[in-house]
């Protein structure tokens, strides 16, 4: 007995190990000092890093690249919303674009049937979507890890389903064209170049905001209840509660951002928000990493940067995709800014890895 | 010492299926009391803490907290009522540092919505301000101030422990249950644990301490509640439940009769 077990730990700490241990524990330095370094003159970082977006489109001088800067945010703010709800409150949700498709469906409804201007539109998809995910988060309080995923998931083909066959209200398959462009002190924002500001405008906020929520006893619970549940409890947390806000901040930025993607489209189809698109921005949050701020960011960037690069062979850019998640989930589950001991790393000490953080819940007790 | 019942349990009785986990124990917890329960491995003892703190529910029986009833309460509403809780195989936040483990402690006394952390209002920044200080303050109570920083899960065994029971501290509540608080440490912390749990219990604070080891319990409990089997099979003193004719008997096993017979 004791030697079979023996003899199934050997290839485990074999050659591959050793050489993944090396790319896992990549960055440990890097990132480290890169930190330290934000720490310290944060305000003045901070400051330069808007400064230079914000001149950006002016050094691009192109509105394909302000195209490509323009997805990067939106995403970025999708992914991020993502990996509040799956990197900090451990919760896994990759139905995340049914709340991307409630925002934009939200906004283009309004705006072309009453005519509402894009900035209150916002607001009003990103609460639209809040309350569906409210409504989502009601039955899987009890479910937790891939049973969970599996709800969100069928979740998110429902309302695109719906989108598609309500067509007195969605357009049905014909979807919903000529979205209103917004217009700011009279101005209409309609190339990518204007649109840029609106995109990093939401994708600043978003952080912002997020990184406030997250450093109170709000952004604590969420984590608490990450970190082990039965804990959280007996201190007192309504996991309940919290795992239900939690679900609603996530769908609400994701509206947020949805209402921004329409008018910037001027056309949206229930085919855009497939279990792909779900899938697109989990990608990002994993492969930025889980469970920090600017991990889905960097995510965010890489991914775009990908769909750039690999254009031509668009048939082929999924498996590009599928290996690059395959790959950091082997070697680094923590994401490419993850602390190198975050809860998604593989521990050195540990023999069976810890890919999620809802899979370490099945053995409990 | 006649003090006040703080917590009461009436012939409570859990049955897993056919097994039964336990089965009509009765307690009375005073204020003030380090209440010891002890019984051999599988005697029910967890089974009947998780009952206390809500997260079973039990087959039949009540539970009273300060009088009032908190049976089919959830493990959260009952932390907020004044019961905080350790466990057996020590449930930290692990990717937490020792400082922010004891600030979730501060859950229940800060009242901080979203909003407010959103603005930066004064709310948020007196809640902060309360919480750090305070926490910084229990750490320093129960001498991990030098680890405020650190991350719970990197921690020695026995000072995991500690920010267990500093954690539950930090609910500042009446009564703690420290579910085998010195399982797995070695004399030494053992005898560090035990000066610990009686000094806090000076504060005022009410403990009841399951163990196994009868030596830990005996020399620092003050009333002892033996089980075995799921069922209660003695209550009292340590002297008296160490002279108890049953717990002997489960403890060593019933001595060789040389009388006659086999």
């Amino acid at each position: 007995m004791r030697t079979d077990e023996m003899r199934n730990d050997i290839p485990k700490t074999s050659f591959w190990r050793r050489q993944m241990s090396g790319v896992r524990d990549f960055g440990k330095g890097i990132f480290d000092k890169i930190k330290a370094i934000y720490e310290k003159r944060k305000l003045q970082i901070n400051l330069i890093i808007i400064l230079l977006l914000l001149v950006f489109p002016y050094l691009a001088r192109s509105n394909y690249i302000m195209g490509i800067a323009c997805r990067m945010l939106m995403y970025s703010v999708l992914a991020g919303s993502l990996n509040v709800i799956n990197g900090y409150s451990g919760q896994f949700n990759i139905g995340h674009a049914g709340f991307f498709l409630i925002g934009a469906y939200t906004e283009a409804i309004f705006a072309t049937q009453f005519g509402i201007s894009f900035w209150p539109l916002l607001a009003v998809s990103g609460a639209f979507a809040a309350i569906v995910g409210f409504l989502i988060s009601l039955p899987t309080l009890r479910l937790r890890g891939i049973y969970l995923a599996i709800v969100t998931l069928g979740f998110s083909e429902i309302l695109r389903v719906i989108a598609l066959n309500w067509s007195s209200v969605t357009g049905g398959a014909m979807g919903i064209k000529s979205i209103p462009s917004p217009t700011f002190f009279g101005m209409t924002i309609s190339n990518s170049s204007n649109y840029y500001y609106i995109f990093l405008f939401i994708a600043i906020l978003f952080l912002a905001v997020t990184g406030r929520v997250l450093k109170s006893r709000v952004g604590r619970a969420w984590i608490s209840i990450r970190e082990d549940e039965a804990a959280a409890r007996s201190l007192g947390v309504e996991t309940r509660f919290y795992k239900s806000i939690n679900f609603m901040y996530g769908a609400f930025w994701a509206g947020v951002a949805g209402a921004a993607f329409a008018p910037y489209y001027r056309f949206i189809a229930s085919d855009m928000f497939t279990l792909d698109e779900g899938f697109n921005i989990l990608s990002m949050v994993i492969i930025g990493g889980q469970g920090t701020l600017v991990g889905p960011l960097v995510g965010s960037i890489i991914v775009n940067l990908i769909t750039e690069v690999f254009r031509f062979a668009a048939r082929y850019r999924m498996v590009v995709y599928a290996t690059l998640i395959i790959v950091m989930m082997w070697w680094r589950p923590q994401g490419l800014v993850g602390a190198y001991d975050s809860v998604f790393a593989i521990k050195k000490s540990q023999r069976k890895p810890v890919r999620m953080a809802s899979a370490k819940e099945a053995g409990e007790e | 010492m006649m003090g006040e019942v703080i917590l009461e349990a009436k012939e409570i009785c859990k049955y897993f299926g056919g097994l039964k986990a336990v089965e009509k124990v009765d307690m009375q917890v005073e204020k003030g009391d380090i209440f010891g329960i002890i019984g051999p491995n599988g005697a029910g003892k967890t089974t009947f803490f998780n009952i206390c703190s809500g997260i079973y529910q039990p087959t039949s029986g009540d539970i009273l907290f300060n009088g009032e009833s908190i049976i089919n309460q959830r493990p959260e509403h009952i932390a907020k009522k004044g019961m905080a809780r350790t466990f057996q195989n020590i449930k930290l936040f692990k990717n937490m540092s020792v400082l922010e483990n004891i600030k979730i402690g501060f859950h229940n006394r800060t009242k901080t919505t979203m909003f407010d952390a959103i603005i930066r209002n004064k709310k948020y920044r007196v809640d902060e301000e309360v919480i750090v200080r305070e926490g910084i303050a229990i750490l320093e109570k129960v001498g991990l101030s030098e680890y405020r920083d650190t991350l719970a899960g990197n921690m020695a065994y026995g000072l995991q422990r500690r920010v267990e029971i500093a954690r539950a501290l930090a609910l500042d509540p009446q009564i703690i249950l420290l579910d085998e608080p010195a399982a797995g440490m070695n004399p030494m912390e053992t005898h560090a644990l035990m000066t610990f749990i009686q000094n806090i219990n000076k504060e005022g604070y009410t403990i009841v301490v399951i163990e196994h080891d009868m030596k830990f319990i005996m020399s620092m409990a003050n009333k002892v509640l033996v089980l075995n089997f799921g069922q209660k099979i003695a209550e009292g003193t340590p002297e008296q439940v160490k002279q108890d004719e049953e717990v002997i008997v489960a403890y060593f096993g019933k001595g060789l009769d040389l009388g006659g017979g086999h």
